[in-house]
This record gives C-alpha cells, structure tokens and sequence, in this order.
C-alpha cells in the first residue's frame, strides 16, 4: 500500500534532474509489467480467451504505444491493469505489477485487496477515456469533480483543493481556468472536455496514465494540441502513459516504444523508430503499408491491403492467428502455433519466419521473396 | 487522372448555387427560435460525371449537412439543387422518386445503417422492389450480380447484419447504393467506422467501381490521406463555407487558404521522427455564432484587421479556387524545412523518414 500510493503523491521536483531527458535514458526504472495476462469470456459452454499470454512494460517518462484492431484485445489489457475487466470476463492467469521508485518487485495489482486497489485507481494511475462526454458526470461542474476527486486521494481542505484544481487546469492549458471551474461539462467544447478529462486524471499525480483512444473522438487540429499536451505533461511530470489506439500516425508521432496485438496476443514489440523501419511479423507489415500517407498516393485502386477480415476472438484461427490473412504463410503456420522470437534489433516478433530452424525446413529465402525485415533470425523467448 | 476542374466542357452532372441550411434553435416553453446553426450558408459546388469531390472539413464544417442536402434528405432553406439540368429541389412525388434512385448514399456506420431484421439478400432487394427496377422473378439474379460487384461471396445473402463484419456490412450497404444504378454516390465518411486494415480494402473498393461504373461521387471525409487516395478535386469547408476548391494534387502541394495548410499540417503521419503540429490555436467556434468577416479569422495565423470586417469571397488563385484576402501567403512548414519533419526529429537521429521504405504487402 505505501509503495503504491505513497510514491505516487511525492511532487514532480523530487525527481532528480538529469543532465539527458527521460527519453535518453537507456535504462528507464520500470513502472508497470504486464506479464503473461489472460482474459476470457464465458462463450457457449466454455470460457474463450479474449487476451492469451500478454506481455508488456511501461518505464517512468516513457509512451508505449498499445495497437490493434477491434477484438485484438487492446482495451482489455488496459483495463485489467486496474481490474476494471467488465463482467462476465475474468482474468485467468497472468501478473500485473506496478512499481515504486526502486522498487523493483512492485506490487500485484491482481491480488490487491478491492480496497487498496480503489487507492491505486485514479491515484497512482490515472485513466484517459476515448469519449469525455461519457466520463465527466454532467450534473456537477468541472471544478466540484476536481475538487471531489483531488479529496478523495489526499486530505486537505476545500480551499486548498480548489486551488489545485485550478492549477490542474492551467496544466492542461485550459484558458480562463478560473472561470472554468464553474462550468458544466455541457458548456465546455469537445477538446476542453477531454482536457479537463486529463486534468481529472492527473489530480491525484499518478506516476502512470492509461489513456484509451484519448484523442480518437476530435478532429485532426484538436488531435496534434492533445497529443502535444500529453507528451508536455510526460515530459514536465516524468509521467508513464500507455496509449492505447488503433492509429499507428498516433503512434509514430507520440510513442517510445510499441506492442502490437492480434486476435488476443502480442505479435511484436519494438522501439517506434525499430518497428515503422523495420517491421518484423507480416501483419504490422501489412498494417503499416495499408495506412495511406499524405503525399505518397498509392495507384488509384492499389492500396496495399491484408485481404480477408478481423478475425472473432472466440474463432481463433489453428497455429497463428494470422495465419489465414498472411502474405508470407507457410505450412507450419497452420499447425503449430508461433513462440515470440527475439531479434539482433531487440524487437520481438511471433512469426516462424524468425526461427532458423523452420527457415531451413520450409527453404524460405530461396522459395520466395521475403523481405528483408522479415527474413531476420531470432532466438525463441521463453 | 481526370480533366482540370475549371475547363470542363460539358456541362456538370451536379450543380449546387447558394445552399443555405440553418438549424433552428429552439429555448423556452413556446420553443421559439432564438437562433440558428448556419450549418450551410452559402455553397457552390459543381460535381461533373464520372469525377469525384471530396468534401473535406472538421465537426461542424457542414460537410455532412450539404452532402444530406444533395440527397434531400434534409431540406435546403434556399439555394438551388440541379442534377443533370434539372432543379432538384423543384421535384415533388413521383419525379422527386425517379431522380432519387440516381443519387445514392453511403452512410459511415454500417451498424446502423442497416435493417438488423433484414437479410443481406432482402436489403439489396429493398431498393430494387420499391423502385420496381426489375420484375420479380428478376430481382434475385440481380442481387446475386450486385453482391459480385462489390466482392461478397454469394452465401452471405442468407445472413442477417450482425453475422457480418463491419468490413461485410459496409460492403452491403455499397451493394444497396448500387442497387438502383445511380450516376451519383455521396459517400459519408464510408471508412470512418472500420477497421484499419479492413479500409484499404473498402477505399479500393470504391475506387474501382467508380471508374468500372463511370460514377461520381461526392466523398465526405476528414482524413486527408484517404482522400489523397480517392479524389480528383477537393473542397475545404469551414463553418458552412467553402474556402478552398481545387484539383486534388494541386490543394495538397499548394494549399492555398490558411485554414487548408493547417489542416495538412494537422495531420499524423505514420512515420516517427515527424510531429504533426498544432498550428491552430483553439477550436472552430460554434456555427451558430460564426465571426464576423472571414469566419477563419480568430484562429488564423497570418489574420489582419481587415479580415475581421470583410468577408472574402471563393476567387480564383492558382489553379482553384480560395476565399482568403491573403491567400497564398501562408506556406505549409515543409516548405521552409525541405523535408518533412527533419527538424522537429524529437526522438532523435532516424532513417530518413522520408527514404523510399514502402513496404508492400500483396494479397494473395
């Protein structure tokens, strides 16, 4: 309990200041891990896996990106980090551990008593939702909301509270936030919404922000000012966020770091610059090549595509997941189903394309044109 | 590519002269109309056969209410509406009906755009029956023929929506457009809703069948790069206004109207090392207090005092058309950079994001 929210409260000036930003710094201490998580959903007589075996890490200062598609299982990974998994689900195995400045064991999340946990939601992480509109409660102005929340994590007086919510606004680049205290969400525009949605989270100083398709709902010139103003907060409060989204241009413009997920499982994980250079299992790939980019048009009618649909979690494909929409496929894809392999580059991917022994057997060089990001040796991860 | 906007010889399929849509709004307990949303005030749009216009623009720009407007589907308080020489907004019953099955719409949201107590096979139907295109007896062959066309295997006419895929669903509802063979498909944001590997396919889609069909079409979108990928011309709509009209190409290299460059410079680009920036300041204001004079001026960076007073009008600039006093002065960044983003490199040396990496990915 006291690692969890004690240091979450601790103010941003006593984090040393550095001579290289939070981004220079090969060796981030580590916030969150997500270790083997899984989720499932009771699905006719049995339970069907939603999330199988997921892994992932956020460092202190550090924006790592969470992409996939609908049913990939992106937002209930996000939401098991804080056991807000909706019911029926339930999570079946798995570790979710957060941690305290050098404290490198960190605490489980998933067997923290319900009582603990609700210090730690909204405390030491705070959560970012895609619509605003469904997050503030309407009856009650922005600043009752701050105020409540900001009490509800820490005792001190209404006044004093009310002072930190202005201050919480002025953060988030609120204009007039004084005014803005005595406004109803309704009188407020999409993108201040979702900004007094990021003042909220904030109000208890968490060391790690979940933020879900944060700027998903705006428009494109609202989108660059909120991801602007996450990556300043990240900067000026050494804030963690997971972001998770299904926009890779999101990604590249805001991201450390990626972990993309396919039908419940992680496929790749990869420094940004790492996965957009050299994209390793066929399906980022393909994704990459099917995002149009301004100023490079595809022939009219050629866009790249990965043919075939999104497949139903619960009518997971034999051996890969992919393996059904994939360009590179080969028999062995049907049969078994792929480890992560770690690459030379230190991304990870899960595809049998990495795995020097199935290279030799399925002559994969010489049968075809694999390109050259795919055709890279890895060693199979534990 | 298609021929240049501003000498088209032939007459245009779609001509739209001075719509204007306002939105009452009501307060009080006699709901008296203190107000309007100036949703449309004010449009010329031409859509000549076989091209297609995309109508680009944020949240309360009016794109989709011109788009509705065009289909009636909303009815226009002035302005006049022609399609193929004839006044739309003229027709009443039985003409209204017949010049109805010509123009077709796509909706963004294939949940919701279809009847979930319908077969696939019944909802492509539907259209063919009530304009009663085709005998009976017919119609089936034709609805097999129409789900062809737009790439769904023929089993799928026995499903109801929700055993679809949005990608399916969205596929159906293009089939349902078809169906009365129209000469004008007006597309709202058709792969807003859809997965991302799911809209390459859909935009393909499109594309082909506007050229396989000799269609135009009316493409309502905010995402420039798609529309990149479709669209011979562009309008820029903001605030019910049209601000910027031209060729494709020509607006994305040469953008014009400040509001266009930053719409550009707005947007995300799937390569790391390159920052969309937050040109503008705030957000449009409400269409139903728009600002006096050019409406763009509050948020404009190069705005002067005479902008506050005086509207501009759509004149001629370039190779399109811009409504700006100043049109021109204000350059997209990557004209004073070169490259794209070399110098806001924030996560520090790449690879060029510009070098020729394009990865491809073939289907099958």
């Amino acid at each position: 309990m006291a690692q969890v929210s004690g240091a979450g409260l601790t103010p941003v000036a006593a984090q040393p200041a550095g001579a290289v930003g939070p981004r220079a710094a090969p060796e981030r201490q580590p916030l969150l891990t997500v270790d083997r998580l899984s989720i499932a959903f009771p699905s006719g007589d049995g339970w069907a896996e939603v999330v199988r075996g997921a892994s992932l890490s956020v460092g202190a200062g550090e924006v790592v990106g969470l992409v996939g598609e609908s049913g990939s299982g992106k937002t209930m990974t996000a939401l098991a980090v804080l056991r807000l998994v909706p019911e029926p689900g339930r999570i079946t195995g798995g570790s979710v551990k957060l941690h305290g400045r050098g404290d490198a064991a960190g605490v489980e999340l998933l067997s923290l008593p319900e009582r603990e946990l609700r210090h730690v939601r909204g405390g030491a992480i705070g959560m970012v939702f895609q619509e605003p509109a469904a997050a503030l409660d309407p009856v009650f102005t922005v600043g009752y909301q701050l105020v409540e929340t900001i009490r509800a994590h820490r005792s001190t007086s209404r006044a004093a509270a009310r002072k930190r919510a202005e201050e919480l606004l002025a953060l988030v680049a609120v204009p007039e936030p004084r005014r803005r205290l005595d406004a109803y969400p309704h009188q407020l525009s999409g993108g201040q919404r979702q900004r007094v949605m990021i003042a909220l989270a904030l109000a208890a100083e968490p060391r790690l922000l979940l933020a879900d398709e944060p700027t998903t709902a705006l428009d494109v010139t609202l989108q660059a000012q909120v991801l602007e103003l996450l990556l300043s907060l990240r900067d000026r409060l050494n804030l963690g966020i997971l972001l998770v989204t299904h926009d890779l241009a999101v990604v590249a413009a805001t991201c450390d770091r990626v972990t993309v997920m396919y039908c419940g499982e992680v496929v790749e994980e990869a420094a940004t610059t790492t996965l957009f250079a050299a994209p390793a299992h066929p399906y980022t790939r393909g994704l990459l090549a099917a995002v149009p980019r301004l100023g490079h048009p595809a022939p009219r009618g050629k866009l790249p595509t990965i043919p075939g649909q999104v497949p139903d979690p619960r009518l997971r494909p034999h051996g890969c997941a992919f393996n059904p929409r994939c360009a590179f496929v080969m028999p062995v894809c049907r049969e078994r189903h792929p480890p992560l392999y770690r690459l030379a580059n230190g991304a990870t991917a899960r595809c049998f394309l990495h795995d020097p022994e199935v290279r030799i057997v399925e002559r994969v060089d010489e049968a075809r044109d694999v390109p050259a990001s795919l055709s890279v040796e890895g060693t199979p991860t534990p | 590519m298609s021929a240049p906007p501003t000498a088209q010889p032939q007459s245009p399929l779609l001509s739209v002269r001075g719509l204007v849509k306002h939105f009452p709004i009501r307060r009080g307990a006699l709901q008296r109309a203190v107000g309007a949303v100036r949703a449309v005030d004010g449009v010329d749009l031409d859509v000549f056969a076989g091209e297609c216009v995309a109508l680009v623009g944020e949240s309360g720009s009016g794109k989709t209410t011109l788009g509705r407007s065009i289909a009636r589907l909303v009815e226009p308080d002035s302005g006049t509406v022609r399609f193929d020489g004839e006044d739309l907004l003229a027709l009443r019953g039985a003409a209204l009906r017949r010049k109805r099955r010509e123009i077709q719409v796509v909706f963004q949201d294939p949940w919701s755009s279809l009847n979930p107590r319908l077969r696939v096979r019944e909802a492509v139907r539907e259209p063919i029956a009530v304009h009663r295109l085709a005998p009976r007896a017919e119609q089936r062959a034709r609805v097999g023929e129409l789900l062809h066309l737009v790439g769904l295997s023929p089993e799928i006419a026995t499903r109801y929506p929700h055993e679809l895929s949005g990608g399916q669903r969205q596929r159906v509802g293009i089939a349902r457009a078809l169906a009365t063979g129209p000469r004008l498909v007006i597309a709202d944001e058709p792969v807003s809703a859809l997965d991302v590997s799911i809209r390459a396919q859909i935009v393909n889609l499109l594309a082909e069948l506007q050229a396989r069909l000799g269609l135009a079409m009316l493409f309502i979108a905010h995402d420039l790069a798609l529309v990149e990928q479709l669209a011979d011309r562009i309008a820029v709509m903001y605030l019910g206004k049209i601000v910027e009209l031209g060729p494709c190409a020509e607006v994305l290299a040469r953008p014009q109207h400040p509001y266009t460059v930053s719409l550009l410079e707005s947007v995300p680009v799937p390569d790391p090392g390159h920052r969309p920036r937050a040109v503008l300041a705030g957000e449009p204001p409400s269409p139903a207090a728009p600002p006096s004079g050019c409406r763009f001026h509050p948020r404009c960076p190069i705005a002067r005092p005479r902008c506050a007073t005086d509207g501009p009008s759509l004149l001629p600039v370039g190779a399109g058309l811009a409504a700006c006093h100043y049109a021109g002065e204000l350059l997209p960044d990557w004209k004073h950079s070169g490259a794209a983003g070399v110098e806001s490199g924030r996560i520090g040396p790449v690879s060029g994001p510009d070098d020729d990496y394009r990865p491809h990915l073939e289907g099958r």
